[in-house]
């Protein structure tokens, strides 16, 4: 196995959060026909979560390879 | 405006300029001076993953689902936070490896084994198909769309259309000539296209513009914007149904999942997405950038889908125009020509891309792990004797492009109506999901076996076929259609899509559930029952512990297991014969330098230069394959299983270190053990001493004693007789001498035997010793004896070697033995024999009395301090019991030996040696 470096075991927890939040049972929190900002709930949730989990990628890739000049 | 000449102009303009930027591509690649080496670059050549699927499907998707069309994107998402282990360690791997397709992976984790890269040859290619006929589909669809402007009307059947009318054959046909040229103008070693994955990187930011650009004008242009599309969507009741996730069996969280899972797996096994992120990559370092960049990539393509195609169904209402072209059919009905055209060109972009690499990869598979081992096995072509091969190979992948494209067409023909865009995708993409058991396994399971992934991928490729592959001819009508319905033979158990009676699953779940168990079941269950080759063991360890090595990209991996006799005259040839004479001598005198050889003549045969020619031809035919082609010139000798386990073992390392601390341990044991003993010593000798002291002090004690005895009767009684006086008084005075002998013996001995006595060592001739004693013993002896008349008999060499001792100690012996051969003789008839003779290298002198004699069992007795033979009966106080331990001691220190020998009631005999060499002891 890899030794596992701190930006593994981040990108590891992304992972998981990910599969969590977009997956049944949490996504059905979010299935009712309501609207926000008249965006359907579940579209604004999802497009949301996608783009905060972009978003922890990026933080994690890229302050890592900051620090230690790639 | 647009005419058909026009959208064809258009789309050859494109090609030419993708073609122009592969071919710059190239040159900067040979020069040196790539045009990829970025991360930004990479990460956008793997958006080839959205192909005409994302283009056109996705909308066609969520006209009918709602979100269901999103879970093919967000599995890549998820599956790119894994990438960090995953994809870095198959990248290391094959880098080091020189892998340069997904059958070459697997073939040789599993000990380079030929079947089992056919076997995954085979499933990629008829897992693809259907794929590479939904591209087709859609771009001969899109184009007679766009051909009909400004009209909107829907193509027509495709069973209906003749072939030599139907677009699609010479799409399917120029795609196939332009693939060729992309890919198969030159044989390179490491099977990296550095020109095409420019070329895709370029489709793809065209692809992104295009339908942003739809959707922006859907959007903003058509409508008030998000909220307006939304808002206004709210008011049709069929639409509303699709703002959340319904529960029926097309779009359940079942399906949903099951999405999720597959599209995780194939953004990394799809032939083309292996070839761009594991066999095109440059540079490890790029997968970081594109970890999140490629998902933002993911976003940004489908933010508009809904919108689109909530515009699209609101638009045209009466479901005359098919979902799947609302990206094309939306600016036409708004009379944007130009745009339409953008938007036909996007989706050409889409599907060239994905044909190209998929193409590519899936000829580089047929070609080095199917028909290469194929004709390898038929010793008639003569194929080793053949001078030049690369052409060879190049014409093989050439067919196997052409053949792969016609395949893609007869089945757009056969089974292109049956299923949307979408349905077709799924597909192939559970199909490409059976290699990830023994993908997985191959970088993290040492114990998976050849055996094991041979049965994981022949069973989930026949469960794949039954619960997709064959329905979906039956429903095309190619099967009849009461497979589907009744089951094999009627066989209700055995209906494809409810296999055992498994009810209430969309039918890729159902596939995915059953494929993957007999899958993974049978990967595992025989790789634990059968055993791994020497090949497969060693290949094992290198890919699993592939990150765990040091970094050695450049040349030669960590370790090579082999032994064998090889010469460099016949791996050259070899290596010719594949890349081209000139190329091979490049390599082995690039090899030369790197070794510090001087020229590729002195190169040794040795594992490293036989490993190193393998991975070179790998690079060209296949590593399962170039094993062969290098066997055929090498010699193996092979190893045994133990051998390569004894090599392997870090047990036996262990084992030298525990040796090492048994061995010290024991010689801790035996420290001990001697301090001990000496400790003992000390105690006895303690012992000893206070005996010593104890025997003293009684033997002082008994004669003053006497002395205070006497004296005090002396003094206390005046009157005592003069007689009685003189007597008394003569006891006293014989008792202080007595006393003082003791004493002067006693601190002789002592210092003799602390070594702080003095020793005057002189030349000392022993005759004269012998007769001064025997003199002095003689007087003594009438003096001491009265009654005693003693007779002494000297026998001694006329002359003898002189000898280093001291002279007045060796007197002091002789006098000793002479006085007890006195005191101890008969008592009538007296003799003391004193003989003298030469014995060797000593001197020996023996003194021999006609007394008692000497019980053996005494022997050890007479020598010990005051002890005396016999002193008890006589009562007689003989003498102080010090003079023989005395002589011993002497004797002992000049070297020589003291003794008696003795037969009770024939005298005793007292003799020692002085050795002639004695060293000067002083």
């Amino acid at each position: 196995m890899t030794t596992l470096t701190a930006t593994g075991q981040r990108l590891a927890a992304i992972f998981l959060l990910g599969c969590v939040l977009l997956n049944y049972p949490i996504l059905d929190l979010f299935n009712k026909p309501v609207e926000v900002f008249s965006i359907p709930l579940l579209y604004l949730y999802v497009f949301s979560v996608w783009t905060v989990l972009i978003g922890l990628l990026a933080y994690v890739i890229e302050s890592r390879s900051g620090d230690r000049r790639q | 405006m647009l005419h058909g000449w026009v959208i064809a102009t258009g789309s050859f303009a494109y090609l030419g300029l993708l073609f122009a930027i592969a071919y710059y591509g190239d040159k900067r690649a040979d020069a040196g001076r790539s045009l990829i080496a970025r991360p930004s670059v990479y990460a956008l050549s793997l958006a080839v993953y959205c192909t005409t699927w994302t283009f056109y499907g996705s909308v066609g998707r969520a006209a009918s689902t709602g979100i269901g069309f999103l879970p093919i994107y967000l599995g890549p998402t998820l599956m790119a936070g894994l990438w960090w282990f995953v994809m870095r360690k198959m990248i290391r791997i094959s880098k080091v490896q020189r892998i340069t397709s997904i059958a070459d992976f697997i073939a040789s984790r599993y000990g380079k084994s030929q079947s089992l890269g056919g076997l995954v040859t085979v499933i990629a290619v008829v897992g693809i198909i259907p794929y590479i006929s939904l591209q087709l589909k859609a771009v001969s669809n899109s184009f007679s769309i766009l051909l009909h402007y400004p009209a909107i009307v829907m193509p027509a059947k495709v069973a209906a259309q003749p072939l030599w009318q139907d677009s699609a054959l010479y799409i399917a046909m120029i795609l196939a000539a332009f693939t060729i040229l992309f890919g198969t103008r030159h044989l390179d070693a490491t099977e990296r296209h550095e020109g095409m994955v420019a070329a895709i990187a370029f489709e793809s930011i065209v692809k992104l513009l295009a339908f942003l650009a739809v959707g922006v004008f859907v959007t903003f242009g058509i409508y008030n914007g998000v909220g307006d599309v939304f808002s206004r969507a709210e008011g049709v009741p069929k639409l509303q149904a699709l703002m959340t996730i319904s529960s029926s069996a097309s779009s359940s969280y079942g399906n949903w999942w099951s999405l999720t899972f597959l599209s995780m797996l194939s953004i990394m096994f799809l032939p083309r997405q292996f070839q761009i992120a594991v066999v095109e990559n440059v540079n490890e370092k790029h997968l970081g950038r594109a970890i999140w960049l490629f998902p933002l990539y993911l976003l940004l393509i489908n933010v508009f889908v809904l919108p689109i195609a909530l515009g699209g169904m609101m638009h045209f209402p009466d479901g005359t125009v098919d979902a799947d072209t609302f990206v094309l059919t939306l600016p036409m009905a708004e009379q944007q020509e130009w745009l339409a055209l953008f938007v036909f060109i996007g989706g050409l972009s889409a599907a060239t891309g994905m044909v190209i690499v998929e193409t590519i990869a899936l000829s580089t598979m047929v070609c080095n792990d199917l028909v290469m081992p194929a004709l390898l096995r038929m010793p008639w072509l003569r194929l080793h004797e053949r001078s030049d091969l690369s052409e060879l190979l190049l014409a093989i992948r050439r067919w196997a492009i052409v053949g792969i494209l016609l395949l893609g067409y007869v089945y757009f023909r056969a089974a292109g109506e049956a299923y949307a865009l979408v349905g077709i995708g799924l597909i192939s993409f559970a199909a490409v999901a059976q290699f990830a058991p023994a993908i997985f396994g191959a970088i993290y399971w040492k114990g998976g076996t050849r055996n094991g992934a041979m049965a994981g991928l022949l069973a989930g490729f026949a469960v794949w076929a039954y619960t997709l592959l064959l329905p979906s001819f039956a429903k095309s009508g190619w099967l009849p259609a009461e497979f589907v319905t009744d089951g094999l033979f009627g066989v209700t158990l055995l209906k494809p899509q409810q296999l055992f009676g498994l009810t209430g699953l969309d039918e890729i779940t159902h596939s995915l559930f059953w494929s993957m168990l007999a899958n993974i079941g049978c990967y595992i269950g025989f790789s634990l029952a059968t055993r791994a080759g020497v090949a497969e063991t060693s290949q094992a360890t290198l890919f699993v512990d592939a990150l765990r090595r040091s970094e050695n990209i450049g040349g030669i991996p960590g370790s090579r297991i082999w032994r064998g006799s090889a010469h460099v005259h016949d791996l050259l040839p070899l290596i010719s014969r594949f890349l081209g004479p000139d190329k091979a001598r490049e390599s082995f005198s690039d090899f030369a330098r790197r070794r510090g050889v001087a020229s590729i003549e002195a190169l040794q045969a040795d594992a490293d230069l036989v490993n190193y020619a393998e991975t070179l031809l790998a690079g060209a035919i296949g590593s399962a394959s170039a094993r062969v082609m290098v066997a055929s010139v090498v010699q193996e000798e092979p190893l045994g299983v133990d051998e390569v386990m004894n090599i392997l073992d870090e047990a036996s390392q262990m084992r030298a270190y525990s040796r090492q601390l048994e061995q010290k341990s024991r010689q801790l044991e035996d420290a001990t053990a001697e301090l001990r003993a000496a400790n003992e010593r000390l105690k006895e000798l303690d012992r000893m001493k206070d005996d010593f002291m104890s025997t003293v002090t009684h033997e002082l004690r008994t004669p003053l004693a006497s002395i205070r005895a006497f004296s005090e009767i002396l003094l206390d009684d005046p009157k005592t007789r003069l007689h009685d006086r003189e007597r008394f008084l003569g006891i006293i005075v014989k008792e202080t001498e007595r006393l003082t002998r003791l004493i002067n013996q006693m601190l002789d001995l002592a210092k003799i035997e602390s070594g702080n006595a003095e020793w005057h060592a002189t030349e000392v001739d022993v005759r004269a010793v012998i007769d001064e004693a025997v003199e002095a013993s003689g007087q003594a002896a009438g003096q001491l004896f009265r009654d005693k008349a003693v007779q002494f008999d000297v026998q001694q060499p006329v002359t003898v070697p002189p000898v280093m001792v001291d002279r007045d100690r060796l007197m002091q012996v002789v006098l000793n033995l002479l006085s007890n051969a006195v005191k101890f003789c008969a008592d009538s008839q007296g003799r003391v024999a004193v003989r003298l003779q030469q014995q060797g290298a000593a001197l020996r002198v023996d003194v021999q009395d006609n007394g008692p004699g000497i019980d053996p069992k005494d022997y050890a007795m007479i020598f010990e301090r005051f002890r005396q033979v016999g002193d008890t009966l006589t009562g007689k106080p003989q003498g102080t019991g010090l003079g023989l331990p005395i002589s011993r001691q002497i004797i002992e220190h000049f070297g020589g030996r003291l003794w008696v020998e003795s037969a009770a009631g024939q005298g005793a005999t007292f003799s020692f040696t002085l050795p002639l060499e004695t060293a000067a002891r002083a």
